[in-house]
């Protein structure tokens, strides 16, 4: 039988279920050892935590699902989380504004409205975000640990590409683009939309010989950088400080032995990043990103706190994990049978409680199934023998007549 | 199956009419006249045609119950704006009753530009019968925080007290308003659209209706009279009477449209005399010979959601409409403070007279084996929505309807949720009432909180009112 499901949602089994939560321990773990402690926030939020400028580009504001709470007769909106950072951001306001450096991680789900109903409007993200620090260091340290918990995921091919907000948004300035022009620039480059710089008339020489190099080649070195620096116009003074971040990080990832791609043109529709801009793909899908986002929490508190941040999308990592490395539970399952009507269903109970407790997974059975996930069948009865116990893989029984003989024969099976 | 046509009431029927005319589909009585709401068309006698409300058009078409229809590119945007992939598809400009959707402020607030407003720090509220394109202008512009007012009409009444903005459609007549309203920002120039839906303009062939429209259109914009149309300007009447409000003032929200004569003559009896509101087209907001309480006459649905938001202190509505908002706002501080015992109505289920079944429980039943949803057609569309969960009624899906809404058995619903004094309409249209939810009448409502300086002045009215009803 078919009931059906909400557009653009998704169940996940139990075997996608064990990769879920595989890749959440992962994450948790390696964030855990760099220090970051871990936060929830809730689904419900005010759609005006969204909707100023620097947040979200308005066209991905479109696609929020906001709604009348059933108090809302003000006409106040709210949304089913649009997105992760916000709200941490948000939290942090809130509540950790004394701290000042904060490290925090979540696994938390956004929604965003898709068209045809055949992706996924309910998103799964590990993010993690370091509120209080500017330094380079920092960006540097998030991309790290990003790239460790997918190492960590037995990904090794996860291919890095840089941008950096700072270079697009002193681009749009030199170009004498009128502050509400250059939003809506920036957002379609972050949208993904470079092309509208093609219909821009550029009349600074220096600025229209850049166009080509900085927004259609991919540098592959910060050599990169320094070549296009070096060809800078002295007056374009605008550029001088986000370069020299931007060179900065990428010497020191190559100094670590990490391969990146820079590519300006590559954003996610987020306002809100200032400085770099990181992305992570394997084989081509985007499995995460981040970068720097220091006006965000001015933005909601007033006060000059930057911040930088990733996230990696569990949904796209998936597919992408070998289910044989997912680490199945080493403890083998034991089914628990009552094969005479005269046996008390207290002893049953009693002994699955033993069994449990000793450490074994042990479930009662109710019918005649014998599924494959069982390693071994303990069948109880009234008189003699209590208690048989087969390997459902070898087929080996053995007559037991005390738990603790089960125990001990359990023991002896399981030693490797 | 037959293909079938939407075609409004309203300000777009003279034209629309002159095309069809011109079109040659021979169409009789559609007329502003008529009271017909299914007709024929001669040259294509298996057409179905039906007249709407023209708000009701854009939906009709979006979910599958009629190919085609016209209506303004203001209706359809206000559907597509937040319902992207609704099934509807703009075939041709028609190009006639031009106007604009325009946001405007009060001349009094010191706004003049979008950016004025987005140097706002507090909550901006806009009011409009467009609440879906006031949203888009309010994201799109990236206030900070704004909040939207939906309502049934006269949105221009509502700044400066009761919001800051209002989006209204100017369509070349005259705007009545006592304040100077000046125009933001123009967000839409509409005109008369045809439009389709997505899966017949896919499927099926409706290429000699299509050709004989567009043949139609080429004589209409031949015809000096539409292509001189003027474009719409905006045109304000500055009245010099100014009513002075301050925070003692007591805002009384009175209704306009039929229930205005039975509220007239209640005041009229309890000797509460309002300057004007008698009169056919008047200012929208009033004196009365009572000290510091001014009168707004606003649309009764829009009112108990103005209560709440305290932009009234009292308010002359319907029980409906009370009920209305307290469905979709469960623990709204609005209270019905008098039934003025007048205006009664009940709130009944209407199905057709077709279907065997005679009670809700029965046409549950019969939903339950089909595997389509239960259309339920109402003005009341919250009211309609607790009605259908509360009963249980499984896949259902509620149509918005303004007015008219017993047209819309048994081809365009399946069940309604409508106002009846007789029942008498019901009958005439081969319907039955399988349940009544609720007798309506009118009510005084008001705010459960209220400021301490109005506190003894709102329970004088209310007390002077109360007498007078209780003498009916």
């Amino acid at each position: 039988m078919k009931v059906p499901r909400c557009k653009g949602s998704r169940d996940l089994s139990p075997q996608e279920m064990s990769q879920f939560r595989y890749i959440e321990s992962t994450f948790q773990e390696h964030c855990q050892k760099w220090g970051y402690e871990e936060v929830r926030t809730p689904t419900l939020e005010y759609l005006h935590l969204f909707t100023s400028t620097g947040t979200l580009t308005p066209s991905r504001l479109g696609k929020v699902y906001s709604f009348l709470d059933w108090d809302g007769w003000s006409g106040e909106r709210i949304v089913l989380r649009p997105d992760g950072t916000i709200p941490v951001a948000r939290l942090y306001v809130d509540s950790m504004e004394d701290q000042e450096l904060a490290r925090l991680f979540y696994v938390t789900n956004v929604f965003s409205y898709e068209q045809t109903g055949t992706k996924a409007r309910e998103i799964w993200q590990c993010g993690a975000e370091l509120i209080g620090s500017d330094s380079w260091l920092a960006d540097v340290e998030l991309m790290l640990l990003a790239l460790e918990t997918l190492q960590g995921l037995g990904l090794d091919n996860t291919e890095l590409k840089l941008s950096h907000a700072g270079v697009i948004k002193a681009y749009l300035t030199c170009l004498g683009i009128d502050d509400k022009e250059r939003g809506k620039l920036f957002d379609q480059i972050l949208d993904g939309n470079s092309v509208v710089l093609d219909s821009i008339k550029i009349d600074k020489s220096a600025l229209r010989d850049l166009l080509p190099s900085l927004f259609t080649l991919n540098g592959k070195s910060s050599g990169f950088l320094k070549n296009i620096r070096s060809s800078l116009d002295n007056n374009l003074t605008e550029f001088g400080p986000y370069f020299d971040n931007f060179i900065t990080i990428t010497d020191l990832l190559e100094r670590l032995g990490l391969k990146y791609v820079i590519d300006i043109t590559s954003g996610r529709g987020f306002e809100y990043y200032t400085g770099i801009m990181f992305r992570f793909s394997i084989n081509g899908d985007e499995v995460g990103g981040g970068g720097r986002y220091n006006n965000l929490i001015p933005l909601l508190s007033n006060r000059n706190i930057p911040a930088s941040g990733f996230a990696l999308y569990l949904d796209q990592l998936i597919p992408h994990i070998d289910q044989l490395t997912t680490p199945k539970s080493s403890v083998k399952k034991i089914l628990l049978r009552n094969i005479s009507e005269e046996l008390p269903p207290t002893r049953l109970i009693s002994t699955a409680k033993r069994l449990r407790k000793a450490g074994y997974i042990t479930s009662l059975s109710f019918n005649s199934e014998v599924r494959p996930t069982f390693y071994w069948l303990l069948d109880m009865q009234q008189g003699k023998p209590l208690y048989t116990l087969t390997n459902l893989a070898t087929g080996s029984q053995s007559e037991l007549s005390a738990i603790d003989e089960v125990l001990a024969k359990l023991r002896e099976e399981n030693a490797p | 199956m037959p293909l079938r046509v939407a075609l409004p009431k309203g300000r777009l029927l003279p034209t629309t009419a002159t095309l069809l005319q011109k079109s040659k589909w021979a169409v009789g009585s559609y007329t502003e006249k008529s009271r017909l709401y299914r007709l024929q068309a001669k040259r294509f006698p298996e057409l179905q045609v039906r007249i709407f409300q023209e708000k009701d058009i854009p939906i009709q078409v979006a979910i599958g119950n009629y190919d085609l229809g016209i209506c303004g590119l203001h209706w359809i945007d206000e559907l597509l704006v937040k319902f992207h992939s609704s099934a509807v598809v703009k075939v041709k400009n028609l190009n006639y009753s031009r106007g604009k959707l325009t946001v405007v402020a009060n001349g009094s607030q010191n706004i003049t530009t979008v950016n004025d407003l987005k140097a706002q720090t507090q909550v901006i509220r806009i009011a409009s019968e467009f609440p879906n394109l006031a949203e888009h202008f309010a994201v799109t512009n990236r206030f900070r925080q704004f909040n939207i007012f939906p309502l049934w009409g006269g949105a221009e009444v509502y700044p400066p007290e009761s919001a800051d903005l209002a989006l209204i459609s100017l369509e070349g007549g005259k705007i009545f308003s006592d304040h100077k309203l000046v125009s933001i920002s123009t967000i839409l120039d509409h005109s008369a659209f045809l439009i389709a839906n997505r899966q017949s303009l896919e499927s099926k062939d409706m290429s000699e209706l299509l050709t004989s429209l567009y043949e139609g259109l080429t004589f209409l914009h031949k015809d000096a009279e539409v292509s001189k149309q003027p474009t719409t300007r905006l045109m304000i009447e500055k009245k010099s009477f100014v009513p002075q409000a301050s925070t003692r003032t007591i805002w009384l929200a009175l209704p306009d449209g039929h229930q205005k004569e039975p509220t007239a003559e209640l005041l009229n009896k309890t000797g509460i005399s309002v300057d004007g509101y008698s009169t056919k087209i008047g200012n929208h907001r009033l004196t009365t010979n009572l000290a510091d309480v001014l009168v707004k006459v606003v649309r009764p649905q829009d009112m108990p959601l103005q209560v709440a938001n305290k932009n009234f202190d009292l308010a002359i509505t319907g029980k409906d409409w009370l009920q209305e908002h307290l469905s979709q706002f469960p623990t709204s501080p609005v209270v019905e403070l008098l039934d003025l015992k007048f205006g009664w109505v009940k709130v009944v289920a209407v199905i057709s007279m077709d279907l065997t079944v005679s009670d809700i429980h029965e046409l549950r039943s019969l939903n339950n084996n089909r595997n389509r949803p239960l259309r339920v057609a109402s003005e009341y569309v919250n009211i309609a929505d607790k009605y259908a969960r509360d009963n249980h009624l499984g896949l259902y899906q509620v149509i918005p309807t303004w007015g008219a809404t017993e047209a819309f058995l048994p081809e365009d619903a399946d069940l309604l949720i409508e106002n009846t004094k007789t029942g008498q309409t019901i009958a005439r249209h081969n319907l039955k009432i399988i349940d009544t939810l609720f007798d309506s009448a009118a009510c005084l409502i008001g705010h459960r909180d209220v400021p301490n300086e109005k506190v003894e002045r709102i329970n004088k009215i209310t007390q002077m009112l109360r007498s007078t009803a209780e003498e009916e």
